[in-house]
């Protein structure tokens, strides 16, 4: 008895050795095909140094996000006439530093992007996997439910339930998954479906390998390509939405700085200081730009196969 | 049998707008305290026998799958309700709205065709060319842009700077225009006012944009890929053969194809017109749907809020109904 289990973890084991090495092998053949895409390559990079402002935010800003100074009320960006390199981007009408907030505002953005897209992954694939795998009632009721909720357009969905939840940074997270897991689990389901049919599943059922243990260490690393391209691409368009959501006030509140709410913010000022609604809306199609441009990028390298539209 | 097809198509979207109904009134009940509760947060005191009366009126005192069969049955009839705020029927103040949100809708479904129908034969016919290239890279950066801040930027240029178009509402209340329809662009040409179509049109044009511009980047794109597909198709090919000239090959013999697939993009799209809507009224101060839902919000109008929720979502259903049986007569290949 005590022998087989050693048996058996000795092949998992091997088996995860082999794994890794297969993926250290994938990543480095994926970094040397990014290198021959230019443009996708120059999002990347674009996204890291988001994220990197976005965790350094208190270091690399000399001004408080939060409190501002009213005597620079208004303060025009550093190329206007009165512009000082004090507020490179001006300053809003709190006398608040534009770039100061911009930048904080990064971590709102990247936060709701990362959580919503990482639980609707989670959630969606596990769901459509199982779904795929097993079919039966648990995908019909599924299929149904999600069927029933591709009804409603996204962001009608989310808007209706942040008036029911209130505004505030978790109900975002939910109000961006309770729709957003639909898509990773259609795909899911599908891919399983067309897996499960493959000659190695067959060989993994015949040498004796449970279902749980053939979904999650057979199929589902096979899947995971297209599950990154999809999350990449839904990303973007879940930091526009947030970002949206902000904008009408139901999203994250003031004065946290969300690029959604500055806009919303520099709307009343237009006439006389444009530039308090301008760049924060320039940081947020920067940064979904480059999202977007990376996970076409990454489509046509890893999966020329799936197309969302 | 066509037909058949059609009627069996519009059955399937029945048990979807009841799972839509069921799906609004569960969001409904998850909201701490009732109407009532609601309603008296708005209004004076009143005593626990009168609050009771009114539970029992809305039948909030029965259990909740028996509530869930009254509003599936007003639903059913039309009714979506009483705005306890605004102390009017949902119905009625949504059907008030609707001509500035539906006439907003055309115009940016219109301003996208416009633009994305000759961008993308012309991408396909001159594929990788810079005229390609730029245009495929313009529609990439429409697809990326949040509709509420290109609002703000178009607001800042053509009103702020060049003073060539209104910042807000629907049309300048000077040109004395009497409301028929509630579509001011159709009102303005019943009536034969000049100067109000002028204005109405001057309105229009900013939201329309706007709201239009991330859908034309979608169609220009599908339109484009598919257009490139069917020019390498064999009839093509034929028809150049047959010599019929490069302009009736293409705007006969490809777009016409090319359109089947675009069709269905077009539909998906009503979901974006639709959410771009509430944000798009915001900016412009548009006096239709989406502002009504948005000021519910902020109001509390719990009713308002789903009535509405609902018409979006019907509609959006509805789009979809119609592409669908669209489809089917382009296609006669393809059955439903």
């Amino acid at each position: 008895m005590e022998q087989a289990a050693q048996i058996t973890f000795q092949t998992w084991r091997y088996g995860w050795h082999i794994r890794l090495r297969l993926w250290g092998r994938n990543l480095r053949d994926f970094l040397a095909q990014l290198r021959r895409h230019p443009l996708p390559f120059l999002a990347g990079l674009i996204v890291i140094a988001y994220i990197l402002a976005a965790l350094l935010a208190p270091a690399i800003t000399a001004h408080s996000p939060i409190k501002g100074n009213l005597r620079a009320r208004f303060a025009p960006p550093a190329w206007e006439e009165g512009g000082s390199l004090t507020f490179p981007l001006g300053a809003d009408d709190q006398g608040r530093d534009l770039l100061t907030r911009i930048i904080f505002g990064a971590r709102v953005s990247l936060a709701v992007g990362l959580w919503s897209v990482g639980i609707s992954v989670v959630v969606g694939t596990a769901l459509g996997a199982l779904a795929g795998y097993y079919r039966g009632h648990l995908d019909r009721y599924l299929s149904r439910f999600a069927d029933l909720l591709m009804a409603f357009p996204f962001l009608i969905f989310a808007i209706g339930v942040m008036a029911f939840l209130g505004p505030g940074f978790t109900n975002l997270i939910l109000a961006l998954t309770f729709k957003g897991w639909v898509e990773f689990f259609r795909l899911a389901r599908g891919e399983m479906m067309a897996e499960k049919a493959k000659e190695y599943v067959e060989a993994a059922r015949v040498a004796g390998q449970h279902d749980l243990g053939i979904i999650v260490s057979e199929i589902l690393p096979n899947i995971t390509q297209s599950v990154f391209v999809l999350g990449t691409l839904r990303m973007g368009f879940f930091i526009v939405t947030e970002a949206s959501l902000s904008f009408l006030g139901l999203g994250i509140q003031p004065p946290t700085p969300a690029w959604g709410s500055m806009v919303a913010a520099g709307r009343d000022y237009l006439l006389t200081a444009w530039w308090v609604s301008t760049f924060p809306g320039v940081a947020i199609l920067l940064l979904v730009l480059a999202i977007n441009v990376f996970g076409e990028g990454l489509r046509d390298i890893l999966d020329p196969r799936l197309k969302i539209e | 049998m066509r037909f058949t097809k059609i009627i069996e198509r519009i059955l399937v979207t029945l048990p979807i707008m009841l799972g839509v109904g069921i799906i609004v009134f569960l969001f409904m009940r998850l909201t701490p305290g009732d109407p009532v509760d609601i309603m008296m947060g708005q209004g004076g005191a009143v005593s626990q026998g009168e609050m009771a009366q009114l539970r029992h009126e809305f039948h909030l005192d029965e259990p909740i799958w028996s509530q869930l069969g009254y509003f599936l049955a007003d639903l059913a009839h039309g009714d979506l309700g009483f705005s306890y705020v605004q102390k009017r029927p949902v119905t009625e103040l949504i059907a008030e709205r609707l001509p500035a949100t539906v006439e907003l809708a055309a115009g940016a479904l219109l301003f996208a065709l416009i633009v994305a129908v000759p961008i993308g034969i012309i991408s396909a016919v001159r594929q990788n060319t810079a005229v390609d290239r730029a245009s495929m890279a313009g529609a990439f950066v429409g697809i990326s842009m949040p509709v509420f801040w290109l609002g703000i930027v178009l607001i800042l240029l053509f009103s702020v700077r060049l003073h060539w178009l209104p910042v807000s509402g629907r049309v300048d209340y000077d040109v004395g225009l009497a409301e028929r329809t509630g579509f001011y662009v159709l009102d303005s040409l019943l009536a034969g006012n000049m100067p109000a179509l002028i204005s109405s049109l001057k309105h229009l044009a900013l939201p329309s944009i706007t709201l239009g511009l991330g859908v034309a980047a979608i169609v220009a794109r599908v339109l484009r890929s598919s257009m490139i597909e069917v020019l390498r198709a064999d009839y093509v090919t034929l028809a150049r053969a047959k010599g019929a000239s490069e302009p009736l090959v293409i705007l006969k013999h490809a777009l016409r194809n090319a359109l089947i697939p675009t069709i269905t993009v077009v539909g998906l799209q009503v979901g974006v017109l639709l959410g771009g809507n509430m944000i798009v009224e915001a900016v412009f101060s548009w006096p239709g749907l989406g502002r009504l839902v948005v000021n519910a919000i902020f109001a509390r109008d719990f009713p308002l809020i789903q009535g509405a929720v609902m018409v979006y979502a019907l509609t959006f259903v509805m789009a979809n109904l119609l592409v669908d049986i669209l489809y089917t007569y382009l296609n006669p290949k393809i059955t439903l």
